[in-house]
């Protein structure tokens, strides 16, 4: 829990003898409970006071690094509720579960994909990030058999998945120092999972079957027992009792300060459905609601993109403007007859638009304006993108040099500023455009 | 020692307005049924903190001309009813609509404009082709709006229509037409909490009860803004439950408009492999971005593919048991 001003000056030696440049203790208190300054300036603290003061300012949920090398990746250290409140830190980690049970080349094949998938969306590379493996026989032997020879096939880290301890020992014996999240910890097997986890430095998961009182007093146990890295499962496996879960867990970590349960949660969209839609459905939710790592039991590229795309938008900062910088940008050698278009400077309009002229194969200038980022319907209703603003951009970037005629085509969505722009830009030709980019390579065909 | 977590509760003070849509013979109008949203005094689906009395519901875009324009999948997934409003209602219904909406364009798809007597006569058939409420948006420009909608609402009076885009730019004309010919309105605001406030409050100075408005705060579809929505819904959600009497009304999500526009759900040639099959990626898009605008608040969402209505229908089914 964050500590007071005052909480913290009783931890310092009240000497006020100015070395941290603040004239007292207690002035230099204010400012580190304001967290305008550090600790460190302070060359006089107690070695207890640094580490009541560092748990204090702890995360209040616990980051979490899964894997090794250039697949790492982190979860937890969130501090919202709602996105909107600052932002939410660290995408969830999505996965896809194999068994070892099926056939090896049906395996193989399904991590290949996992792996090499890749996708890109506005200039950002998109990619899956853990292959989970259940231990579905129940064999120790078959499932080291099994992650060996997934772990001969990718690089991805491993969420290790069974009840059996001597199981997933024999699968860390096998995967060494890669890193995985074991999964899981339970009533019946948490002594024996913790020394596992804590001999052999990975994070461990904590499955309740019961509810969070069951999860807390695990996390408890585990923590007492040298346990740091836990991942959460709270248990449910409906959608509706996950979202509730979830949500209570985020709100102790964050507002209760409830260390024992600050830490990243795992859930799993293909036991919450038992259709592609319902697991879609579970891991969107997931993905807005607050889960650091996904397991999935399917895997298209059709459902992959899309939920690739959420995972982005709900983890893009809201307060930093997505835009692109205003000015003339040209597609496939533009001559002086190419046609000139203009659209506003939100970075999605820009590459929808841009993605269009350039796979038209059409040569075109686009004129981008200065709209505060915004799209061109918000640009427009709040007056960032009128007949002023393109006529402002069209003299600022000189269109008028690049073209031998004097015509300017407008998105179909801002039809009726032409009017205006006319008035703005005299001896220019207004022509309006499609609505939607996706329509501009047939419009640019007639034209 | 057992462990007991005290589980955190929200103490809200506030709660969404009910709004009730349609009207039955007995009220004046001429729907089988009417369907009631809102009355919240939780976040979604959060049922150990509050109450939420109405499920939220499912509407079905319907359209009074050919959509030619449409994704080629919704118009494989539709058929010939497209040809009919009619009959596509008729279709809507029996798929599981709990309202329709109907959305007037403008103009057919040979760009012959849409008369007023059109738009008069096409509400008149949908009406008679369905028991159920219905949404009436027009083409989206203001003064055409205007003119079709007017046409409509006098068409239907008493069937407490839901007549949209009510925006700032006409909110007098169509709240105006909803108080003469007893309807509610779609007040529409471009993703932004003080703007959906002040139109509310407009809307209220005309004396139209605010049971008689939903809320669009502006629908971006996944890829296209939806964080933009789904925040400004949270924060119209929380502002409203926390006493905010502006921004306590139920909020419909054009889902399917918006989902369906981009490339993603239009496009099957020339994208990339990575991209999947063009109908698993188009339905994929609309229900994902449904999901997650029903957990930040909406209580209608506007479809337009019928595998999403199934899968929505059943996304809400599981997230109001308990
Ligand atoms: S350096 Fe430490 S002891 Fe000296 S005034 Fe600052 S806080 Fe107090």
């Amino acid at each position: 829990m964050a500590l007071s001003g005052l909480q913290i000056y009783k931890l310092l030696p009240k000497t006020n003898c100015k070395d941290c440049g603040y004239p007292t203790c207690l002035a230099f208190a204010m400012k580190l409970a304001a967290k305008q300054a550090s600790l460190d300036d302070c060359p006089h603290v107690s070695a207890e006071a640094k580490e009541a003061l560092s748990a204090a300012s702890a995360p209040p949920i616990r980051l979490v690094k899964v894997g090794t090398g250039a697949r790492e990746f982190q979860v937890g250290n969130e501090t919202v509720m709602f996105r909107h409140e600052k932002t939410f830190f660290h995408h969830p980690g999505l996965a896809l579960r194999v068994k070892d049970t099926e056939d090896a080349g049906a395996v193989a094949e399904k991590v290949k994909m996992v792996n090499d998938y890749s996708v890109e969306r506005v200039g950002i590379e998109m990619t899956f990030n853990a292959i989970a493996i259940e231990n579905a026989s129940g064999d120790p032997g078959t499932y080291a058999d099994a992650v060996k020879a997934v772990r001969s096939q990718t690089a991805l880290p491993f969420v290790l998945m069974s009840d059996d301890v001597d199981a997933l020992k024999a699968a860390l014996d096998v995967e060494g120092d890669h890193k995985p999240v074991l999964y899981a910890a339970t009533v019946d097997n948490w002594e024996a999972m913790a020394g596992l986890a804590k001999g052999k430095q990975v994070s461990l998961a904590v499955r309740s079957q019961d509810g969070l009182d069951e999860l807390a007093d695990l996390a408890t146990k585990l923590g007492d027992a040298g346990v740091e890295a836990l991942v959460l499962d709270p248990g449910s496996r409906d959608l509706g009792e996950s979202l509730a879960q979830v949500t209570q867990l985020r709100r102790l970590a964050l507002k209760k300060n409830l260390r024992l349960l600050g830490h990243p949660i795992i859930a799993f969209a293909g036991e919450v459905a038992d259709t592609e839609e319902g697991e879609i459905v579970a891991t969107t939710q997931f993905i807005a609601k607050y889960a650091g790592i996904i397991v999935m039991d399917r895997f298209d590229p059709a459902v992959a993109y899309p939920l690739l795309t959420l995972r982005l938008n709900i983890y893009t900062d809201p307060q930093k403007p997505i835009s692109v910088d205003p000015g003339i940008y040209d597609f496939n050698n533009p001559t002086a007859d190419s046609p000139l278009m203009t659209t506003t400077n939100f970075s999605l309009t820009y590459f929808s638009v841009a993605g269009e002229l350039d796979g038209s194969g059409i040569p075109s200038w686009l004129l981008i304006c200065d709209a505060e980022g915004m799209s061109v319907l918000t640009a427009w209703a709040a007056g960032k993108f009128d007949a002023e603003t393109i006529a402002k951009a069209v003299k600022t970037f000189n269109a008028g040099d690049k073209l031998s005629h004097k015509k300017i085509i407008l998105p179909g969505h801002v039809a009726v500023l032409s009017g205006e722009l006319e008035e703005e830009l005299p001896g220019w030709e207004i022509l309006v455009g499609p609505r939607e980019a996706v329509d501009l390579p047939a419009y640019l065909k007639q034209l | 020692m057992p462990v007991t977590v005290e589980i955190p509760k929200e103490r809200w003070t506030g709660s969404i307005r009910e709004v009730t849509l349609g009207a039955t013979a007995e009220q004046g109008g001429t729907r089988a049924k009417t369907v009631t949203v809102g009355g919240e005094t939780t976040l979604p689906f959060l049922h150990f903190e509050g109450e939420m009395p109405h499920t939220p519901i499912v509407g079905i875009e319907v359209q009074d001309s050919y959509p030619a324009d449409w994704s080629p999948v919704l118009l494989a997934a539709w058929g010939d009813v497209l040809n009919d409003p009619a009959a596509w209602a008729k279709k809507a219904e029996e798929i599981g609509a709990d309202v329709i909406m109907l959305k007037v364009r403008g103009a057919d798809a040979d760009g012959n404009a849409t008369s007023p007597e059109q738009a008069a006569a096409v509400i008149q058939s949908v009406l008679q082709a369905t028991g159920l409420p219905i949404i009436v948006r027009g083409p989206g420009q203001a003064e055409l709006d205007n003119k079709l909608l007017v046409a409509v609402a006098e068409a239907a009076p008493g069937e407490r229509l839901a007549l949209g885009l009510c925006e700032d730019k006409n909110y007098r004309t169509i709240v105006a037409a909803a108080l003469a010919h007893d309807h509610l309105v779609v007040a529409s605001s471009p993703i932004d909490v003080n703007l959906a406030k002040q139109l509310n409050i407009l809307i209220s100075d005309m004396r139209l009860p605010l049971e008689r408005v939903l809320m669009d705060p502006t629908t971006g579809a996944l890829g296209y803004g939806i964080e933009y929505s789904y925040s400004v819904m949270e924060r119209l959600r929380v502002a409203a439950l926390t006493g905010d009497g502006m921004t306590q009304q139920p909020m419909v999500c054009f889902v399917g408009e918006e989902s369906w526009r981009q490339k993603e759900s239009r496009t099957a040639e020339g994208v990339p492999a990575e991209w999947g099959d063009i109908e698993k990626r188009g339905i994929t898009w609309e229900i994902a971005t449904a999901t997650a605008l029903l957990e930040s608040g909406a209580d209608i969402v506007v479809l337009r593919h019928p595998e999403t209505v199934d899968v929505v229908h059943e996304t809400i089914s599981k997230l109001m048991a308990h």
